[in-house]
C-alpha cells in the first residue's frame, strides 16, 4: 500500500491544471436553474455552448471519456485509475465541465460502442457525449418494474419501419430528450428474455406522448411515455433482433457504477456537519450532543469505508484484478449510507424538519429535506434495493436463484 | 498511489491461512480453550516460526521489521480461525517497547518476543471503561508499583507486564517481572475462552521504568484497536462464510434455504456492509506507519464499526442456522465468544466515537 503520488503523476496533475488554466475560466455564465441539483453540481453538468467547446478540447487532450476512441470523441487513453482521479479532483477545483453523468453518456454511449453499427456510432456517440443530444431511457412500464423483462411495449416491422405501441414510466428527462433508448418487445412468441428488441426512438415522431411524473419531492423529473403506432426505421435497432436483453445489460452495469458514488455522499455529510455546527437545539449547538457526536461518527466511519474502497476498487482495476464482492454492493452501500446521513439532518433540524425545501425559515433552505427525500430516487433508479440484495446473494455470494417465471 | 495488498502480503496472508486450516481446526481451539491457561505452546512456538510473533520487531531484534498492517493481516487470519493465544497481548507490548525508545528494555525483550520464547502483555485499563492514560490511578513511587488492572490479557502467562501507571510526571509507562513480590495475578472466567485475561493487582511491586509519557501507551493502545478490527473482520468474513456455506446445504420446504430471499437478503446485507469497511482498517493501519495526524482517530474509528458489525455478524449467522447455531458442538460460539471480546476490551464502541468526535474538533 503506498497512498502517495509518484513524480510521474505529479507532473501529470501540473499538466492537468495547466491546461485548466489556460481553457476554462469560471465566469459565472452558468444556465442552471438556482436551488436545483445542477446548479448544486455547478459547471459539471453546463450543456451550453462553452461548456460544449470545452469538453470538445478536453478530450481531445485525452482528459475525458478516456476510454472512448478518438474518432467518436472520446480521449482514447489507456485505462490508468490515478490518472482518472487525478483528473476528477482537478476539475472539481476548477469548476469546470466534467463529463457528462446522465443516461445518454454513462449508458447508452456503452451500449452502442459494444453492439451499435459504425453508422450509430458515428451520429450518435460523439453528439451525445458533448450534451448535443439528449436521451432518455424507456425500459420501466407499469407492469415490468423488478421484473423488467416482462415488459409489453409491442413493436411489429411493417416494411420498413417498426410500428411501436405502449407505455413507459419512470422516463427521467424524456420531457427534454430528443432521443430515447427503449426495450421494445418483438418477438412475443419467444420466452421472454428472448423476445426482445433495443431500439433508439427519436422523442419528435408523431404518436409520442410525454406526461410529467412528479416525484415526492414535488419536482417532475421523470415522466409517463406514452407511444401509439410510433414508426422507428428499421435500423434504429441495437444488435440484433430478440437480443435486446443482452444487449441492455451492459447499460445496466454501467448505472450501478454510476448511482454509487462517495464523493457525492461525502458532500451531503460535509452539510450535515456544518449543519449541526450551526443549529442551536435547547441552548447549545447540536454537535455537542452526545448522541449527535454518536452518529457522526459512526457514519463518517462508515463513509470513509467508502471512500477507501472505492480506491480499492480502482487499484483492483488498475492491476486488471476482478473486485467481485466489493463492487458489486456499492448501490447498496452507498444508497443505505445516504439514507442515514440525510436522516441525521433531519433529527438535527427537530421541528424545522417538518419545513418543505424552499420555505425561506428552513435550515439551508431545506436542501437537507430534499436530500433526505432523494435518497429514495437513489435506493430506487437502476433496481429497487431487494434487487440488489437478490445481485449480491446470487453473484457475489454464490446463492440459488429463488424460483422465478 | 496503490491502495492494495503487496504480493508479498497476500503470499503471507495465504500461506497463514493454510497454516491455520491445518494447524488449528475448531477441534484444537476447544482444547486449547478447555486448557489450563488457554495457551498452547506448540502453536504458538510454529506461529513464531512463520514469523508472526515478530513482524514489527526489527531484524536486529529477530524479527521482519515489518508494519502495524503485515500485523493486522495476520490479525485477520487468527481471527478469521479463531486462534487461541497472545497474539493481541504481544503486539501491543511490542508497540509500547518500540515506542519507548528505550533500547535496553528492547534488547531484553524484543528478541524473545519474535522467538516465541517469551510473552509480554500490556496492561491499562482500570475500572469500567477507562482507557486513558492520563486517567489510570495506578501509581508508581520509588520504583514500586500499586494499584489495579480488572482485565488484562494473558497476564498469567506472560514473563513480563508492561503497565500504564501514574508517577510525579505524570503518565509513564512500568515494566513488571513475573515473580516480582506484590504481584498477584488471578485467573478470571471470561466469556471468549480463546483468549484469556486476568486480574493484576500491585502492592509495593519493584518495576522499571520503561518510558515517561503517554505516547508508548497510546500507540500501544492504538495498535490494539487495529488489530481488535482486523479480528473482527476476519471473525465477521468466518460467520458469512459459513452461514452461506450452510444456506447452500440445508434443505427445508423442499429447496436449500439459501434460495429464500429472506435468508438470501440477510447474508446480501451482511456482506454489504462488510465488505467496503475492510478498507477502513487497511487505511488504519497504514495510517498508523505513515500518516501520523490521521491514526489515532483511525484506529478509534475502525475499532467502534467492527465492534458493532461482528455483533451483527454472529447475530446473523447463528439466527441463520437454527437451533444449531445456540449449542455446545457446533462451533459458532467460538466466534460468539471472540466477538464479545472485541466489542469490550480497549472500550466499547460509543467511547471511540465520542474519542473521535473530540479529535476531529467537533
Amino acid at each position: 500500500m503506498n497512498l502517495a503520488y509518484s513524480a510521474e503523476y505529479e507532473r501529470f496533475r501540473a499538466e492537468v491544471r495547466a491546461f485548466l488554466a489556460e481553457h476554462w475560466r469560471d465566469d459565472g455564465t452558468d444556465t442552471a436553474d438556482p436551488g436545483s441539483i445542477a446548479a448544486a453540481m455547478g459547471a459539471v453538468v453546463r450543456t451550453d455552448a462553452k461548456a460544449s467547446e470545452f469538453r470538445r478540447l478536453a478530450a481531445a487532450r485525452g482528459y475525458l471519456y478516456r476510454s472512448i476512441p478518438k474518432r467518436y470523441g472520446g480521449g482514447e487513453q489507456p485505462p490508468d485509475p490515478l490518472k482518472a482521479v487525478i483528473i476528477a479532483e482537478e476539475f472539481r477545483r476548477a469548476k469546470a465541465p466534467f463529463e457528462l453523468m446522465a443516461q445518454g453518456p454513462s449508458m447508452l454511449v456503452p451500449t452502442l460502442l459494444e453492439h451499435g453499427t459504425e453508422a450509430q456510432k458515428a451520429r450518435f456517440v460523439e453528439a451525445t457525449l458533448l450534451g448535443h443530444v439528449k436521451w432518455c431511457q424507456g425500459y420501466s412500464e407499469p407492469g415490468a418494474g423488478s421484473d423488467l423483462a416482462a415488459l409489453k411495449t409491442r413493436g411489429v416491422l411493417e416494411g420498413d419501419h417498426w410500428v411501436v405501441t405502449g407505455q413507459k414510466i419512470w422516463t427521467s428527462s424524456a420531457h427534454e430528450a430528443q432521443w430515447m433508448f427503449a426495450l421494445v418487445r418483438t418477438e412475443p412468441d419467444a420466452p421472454k428474455h428472448d423476445g426482445i428488441t433495443y431500439m433508439l426512438i427519436d422523442m419528435q415522431t408523431p404518436g409520442i406522448e410525454v406526461r410529467p411524473l412528479r416525484q415526492m419531492t414535488g419536482e417532475a423529473d421523470f415522466n409517463e411515455v406514452f407511444l401509439d403506432n410510433v414508426r422507428v426505421p428499421a435500423d434504429s435497432i441495437v444488435g440484433k433482433r430478440g437480443q435486446g436483453w443482452q444487449v441492455s445489460r451492459s447499460t445496466l452495469k454501467h448505472e450501478r457504477a454510476l448511482i454509487g458514488n462517495a464523493s457525492m455522499i461525502r458532500r451531503t455529510f460535509d452539510g450535515v456537519l456544518l449543519l449541526a455546527q450551526l443549529t442551536e437545539v435547547r441552548g447549545q449547538p447540536a454537535i455537542k450532543d452526545p448522541v449527535i457526536r454518536d452518529r457522526l461518527a459512526d457514519l463518517e466511519a462508515q463513509l470513509l469505508a467508502a471512500e477507501y474502497n472505492s480506491h480499492r476498487l480502482l487499484t483492483a482495476s488498475a492491476r486488471g484484478e476482478d473486485p467481485g464482492l466489493a463492487g458489486l454492493v456499492i448501490k447498496l452501500h452507498s444508497s443505505t449510507l445516504q439514507y442515514h446521513v440525510t436522516k441525521l439532518a433531519m433529527d438535527i433540524m427537530g421541528d424545522r424538519s417538518m419545513l418543505a425545501p424552499g420555505e425561506a425559515t428552513a435550515p439551508f433552505s431545506g436542501m437537507m429535506t430534499t436530500a433526505f427525500m432523494w435518497y429514495y430516487g437513489l435506493a430506487l433508479g437502476g433496481g429497487a434495493p431487494n434487487i440488489q440484495r437478490n445481485v449480491i446473494g446470487e453473484r457475489g455470494l454464490g446463492l440459488p436463484r429463488d424460483q422465478r417465471k | 498511489m496503490d491502495f492494495g495488498l503487496s504480493e508479498d502480503q497476500v503470499l503471507f496472508k495465504d500461506s497463514l491461512r493454510r497454516f491455520l486450516d491445518a494447524e488449528c481446526p475448531a477441534t484444537r481451539v476447544r482444547a486449547v480453550m478447555e486448557g489450563p491457561d488457554g495457551h498452547d505452546r506448540r502453536l504458538w512456538g510454529q506461529l513464531a516460526q512463520m514469523g508472526v510473533t515478530g513482524l514489527m520487531v526489527p531484524p536486529e531484534h529477530g524479527g521482519a521489521g515489518l508494519e502495524l498492517l503485515d500485523l493486522a493481516l495476520a490479525a485477520e487470519e487468527l481471527g478469521r480461525s479463531a486462534t487461541p493465544g497472545p497474539f493481541l497481548a504481544v503486539a501491543m507490548a511490542t508497540a509500547a517497547l518500540l515506542e519507548s525508545g528505550n533500547a535496553e528494555a528492547q534488547k531484553r525483550w524484543l528478541s524473545g518476543i519474535a522467538s516465541g520464547k517469551q510473552v509480554v502483555t500490556f496492561a491499562l485499563g482500570e475500572g469500567i471503561g477507562e482507557w486513558d492514560a492520563a486517567r489510570v490511578a495506578t501509581r508508581a513511587t520509588g520504583g514500586k508499583l500499586s494499584g489495579e488492572k480488572p482485565v488484562v490479557p494473558y497476564a498469567g502467562v506472560a514473563d513480563a507486564i508492561l503497565v500504564a501507571a501514574q508517577d510525579t510526571d505524570g503518565p509513564a509507562l512500568y515494566l513488571v517481572e513475573r515473580g516480582a513480590p506484590g504481584l498477584a495475578v488471578s485467573a478470571l472466567s471470561g466469556l471468549d475462552m480463546t483468549r484469556r485475561t486476568d486480574r493484576v493487582v500491585f502492592v509495593d511491586t519493584p518495576a522499571t521504568k520503561v518510558a515517561s509519557g503517554r505516547r508508548a501507551i497510546d500507540r500501544a493502545r492504538d495498535v490494539g484497536l487495529v488489530l481488535l478490527a482486523a479480528d473482527a473482520y476476519g471473525g465477521s468474513r468466518r460467520c458469512l462464510d459459513m452461514t452461506v456455506q450452510y444456506a447452500l446445504t440445508r434443505e427445508q420446504f423442499g429447496q436449500v434455504i439459501g434460495a429464500f430471499q429472506g435468508v438470501k437478503h440477510q447474508l446480501a446485507d451482511l456482506a454489504t456492509d462488510l465488505e467496503p469497511a475492510l478498507s477502513l482498517w487497511w487505511y488504519a493501519a497504514h495510517a498508523y506507519d505513515h500518516i501520523p495526524d490521521r491514526s489515532e482517530r483511525h484506529a478509534a474509528l475502525a475499532k467502534a464499526l467492527f465492534a458493532d458489525l461482528y455483533d451483527r455478524a454472529i447475530r446473523t449467522a447463528i439466527e441463520l442456522h437454527g437451533g444449531i447455531g445456540f449449542t455446545w458442538e457446533f462451533d459458532l460460539h467460538l466466534w460468539f465468544r471472540r466477538a464479545m471480546f472485541d466489542r469490550a476490551y480497549l472500550g466499547e464502541s460509543r467511547y471511540h466515537r465520542a474519542r473521535a468526535a473530540e479529535l476531529a474538533g467537533w
